[in-house]
């Protein structure tokens, strides 16, 4: 069971989430988009959309710090593990709440405006479900259970895992007595990945950071353009 | 010089009669699928008003259209690295309110009700929702002929700066139809704004087209179109706006708003622009001189040298010998007699207008005894105030709006009397300062209006395209409207769905 859930299950559905998003991108260009639905709703829009998104951005940067960074590096520094954890349960615990609300925010509108719930998909509720979830118990470990019972050094356990799935070494046994709360945490994450080619969330793939260095008027020829 | 040519139009406003047939013909041609049914790519407004969508003219509102920021062009709406951080949120997006709700009627009901004592109705019914709406409040053109009276029409934003000038008294309110469609602007704000790059402006007719695979439904074109011509479609969650009819113009045939206009108030031909003067002629310092840097940057296709720099850009003598006829230079650049909405939006629009004339005319009460210098004087007083025409159409010049009424009613003068006198020593014809075979010319074109004078379109270059078997017969439409975005279910008052 340690085997599957810490190596074949990550691989599983980050492979789903390569070739899933590859597929998509290659045979549903007209769908492919985030599905804006603020012409329906705006007021509930505003500050659900900015607080996640602005928060997710935020703690898609702390995981990397804190996962993909070997703990020997911040000591190397001259990081210690107190000052690192009391960083992280601060400005990490502030983000995930700020998330948090938002995503809270965006679901309860989903469900609430019947315009917005009539124009949703599955797949919209899928997604959003799920990062709702997901975010709900990565927030119940950092702000709740590091606060309650004491930070969860997860540099030791968790961080190495990632790292060895990344280089295809991968060690299940570094997952075992991982509170329960991060190992649903990370299943559900690889479950987001996973469906994530078949929903909204391909949008993440087209941020458009070519835009500010571009010419502002674009001209095409009506039979030379090759995209 | 970056020789380009678009396909322009000219709508007479002095003929237009408000019958909306263009908005119903567009209509059924190219938005009567699910998430487009509020879309009007063509729709006729009725002034003093709102405007669809609403109150559109109001810049400080929608932030759309060009500003000049520290002597440079930028987007009203601030520059590209403010539009990636507003990303999450488009904080100038309308939303459906400022539409209207679509809705459609429940026709069944008709049909399916058992005898009873009242008559069946067929109640509106939202196509958003589904839900049966207790009275739809507001619509593309609500306030139609002045429905609504002073209420709605004070709400025009050109009213802002006229009060003085304006009252709503029955005995001195006004009225015109102003149609719009897409502008198909020489410096499109929406292709600025779309951070995709889907939206973009074609080398070979100027037509502003959105490329439906590269579109990511960012919104920006929609906020930053200053006509609000850029619509969302909520089914689809991509952007659409008037194309022009742009199948129909590589044909050589005119848009369907064009051919099916009963007033025949719509003219179409090629104009040849300088693309690299596009921006300079955008960045003047006062708005007033747009109208002025426009024109300088159309090109003449009479001129040897626009002639040589054409063909070396590909330009077919075909579409030269069009630009030459074409009516749309005449009645811009010749005439002077068209001119541009808004100009101040700084975009370079390129569908212009003819400002009517008609309601000073009615005003005349002796136009028997009238010399044609006894015309002179009304102009100044029509009833249609030349500040209002010149909020909309010259950035606030009244000056230049006087010109051209002055030329329209010239035109009349000189064609009525035609057979009564010679006018050519009159001070009418010599202040509008036409040459009699001008103002006879005119008269043809906007009186009789023929098929053949109206539309000057050449055909696109069908050799460049490299599967025409291929292309033959398919529509990019059809993938528009897919299948999850059909009529939603009907829901009646107490819940029951049919």
């Amino acid at each position: 069971m340690t085997q599957f859930w810490w190596v074949i299950y990550p691989y599983l559905t980050l492979a789903i989430a390569v070739v899933g998003t590859l597929y998509r991108y290659r045979s549903d260009q007209i769908g492919w988009g985030s599905k804006s639905s603020e012409w329906l709703e705006k007021r509930f829009l505003r500050w659900g959309s900015l607080l996640f998104h602005w928060g997710i951005l935020f703690i898609i940067v702390g995981h990397v710090v804190g996962l993909l960074i070997p703990v020997q590096a911040f000591d190397t520094l001259g990081i210690h593990r107190e000052l690192y954890h009391r960083t992280a349960d601060l400005f990490g615990g502030l983000a995930g709440i700020a998330t948090w609300v938002g995503v809270l925010l965006l679901l309860i509108r989903r469900m609430v405006f019947d315009g917005v719930r009539r124009n949703s998909s599955t797949a919209d509720f899928v997604a959003l479900v799920l990062l709702f979830l997901v975010i709900t118990l990565g927030d119940m470990q950092t702000v709740i259970m590091n606060n309650a019972v004491g930070p969860y050094g997860y540099r030791h356990t968790v961080g190495p895992w990632l790292r060895g799935l990344l280089i295809l070494h991968p060690d299940a046994r570094l997952m075992v007595g991982v509170p329960i709360i991060l190992q649903v945490h990370i299943i559900l994450s690889f479950a987001l990945f996973a469906v994530s080619p078949f929903t909204r969330l391909v949008h993440v793939w087209s941020a458009p950071l070519r835009y500010p260095t571009r010419a502002p008027i674009q001209y095409r020829s009506r039979t030379g353009f090759r995209r | 010089m970056r020789i380009k040519a678009q396909i322009a139009m000219v709508m007479n406003l002095d003929k237009c009669i408000g019958c909306h047939t263009c908005s119903v013909t567009c209509k059924n041609v190219w938005t009567n699928r699910p998430g487009a049914e509020y879309m009007w790519f063509n729709n006729v407004e009725t002034r003093p008003g709102p405007g669809y969508p609403d109150e559109w003219e109001d810049q400080g509102r929608y932030r759309g259209g060009w500003k000049l920021y520290k002597g440079k062009l930028q987007l009203r709406s601030g520059g590209p690295v403010s539009r990636l951080a507003n990303i999450f949120h488009n904080p100038d997006q309308p939303t459906m309110t400022d539409y209207y709700e679509p809705w459609t009627y429940d026709y069944e009901n008709l049909i399916e009700s058992p005898k009873g004592k009242h008559q069946p109705t067929a109640r509106p019914r939202s196509l958003i929702t589904g839900k049966v709406m207790d009275s739809p409040v507001w619509g593309p053109n609500w306030n139609d002929d002045l429905a609504g009276g002073g209420e709605i029409a004070a709400r025009d934003p050109n009213l802002g700066h006229m009060q003085a000038h304006v009252a709503f008294e029955y005995e001195q309110a006004f009225m015109m139809y102003l149609p719009r469609i897409c502008e198909h602007c020489l410096n499109p704000s929406c292709v600025a704004a779309c951070p995709s790059g889907a939206i973009y402006k074609r080398d070979e007719d100027g037509v502003v087209l959105v490329d439906q695979e590269a579109c990511r439904g960012w919104r920006f074109c929609v906020s930053a179109c200053p006509y609000k011509k850029v619509y969302f479609n909520w089914n689809t969650h991509k952007a659409e706006k008037c194309n022009f009819c742009y199948p129909r113009i590589e044909a050589g045939l005119p848009t369907t708003c064009s051919e099916t206009c009963v007033g025949r108030i719509r003219y179409l031909g090629p104009i040849l622009y300088d693309a690299d003067r596009v921006v300079e002629a955008a960045s003047v310092t006062d708005e007033r001189d747009l109208y002025e840097s426009q024109l300088a940057v159309f090109l003449d296709p009479s001129d040897p040298e626009v002639i040589a720099e054409a063909r070396k850009a590909g330009i077919s003598d075909a579409w030269m010998e069009a630009a030459r006829r074409s009516p749309v230079y005449k009645m811009a650049v010749e005439w002077k007699v068209a001119l541009p909405l808004h100009p101040e939006y700084r975009t370079l629009p390129m569908v212009w207008y003819v400002p009517p004339l008609s309601p000073i005319m009615s005003q005349l009460v002796n136009e028997d005894d009238l010399s044609a210098d006894g015309y002179l004087p009304t102009i100044d007083q029509m009833r249609i105030p030349m500040e209002y025409l010149a909020s909309i159409l010259t950035a606030g010049d009244v000056a230049v709006i006087r010109r051209v009424l002055l030329r329209l009613t010239a035109m009349r003068a000189h064609m009525r009397q035609k057979n009564v006198g010679d006018l050519e020593s009159s001070r009418l014809v010599r202040e509008a300062g036409m040459s009699i075979a001008q103002l006879e010319d005119m008269a043809r074109m906007f009186g009789v209006a023929k098929y053949a004078d109206r539309f000057v379109i050449p055909t696109a270059k069908r050799h460049d395209e490299a599967n025409l078997e291929y292309q033959q017969g398919a529509c990019s439409l059809e993938e528009l409207a897919p299948p999850e975005g059909i009529l939603p279910p009907l829901v009646r008052p107490g819940g029951g769905r049919v």
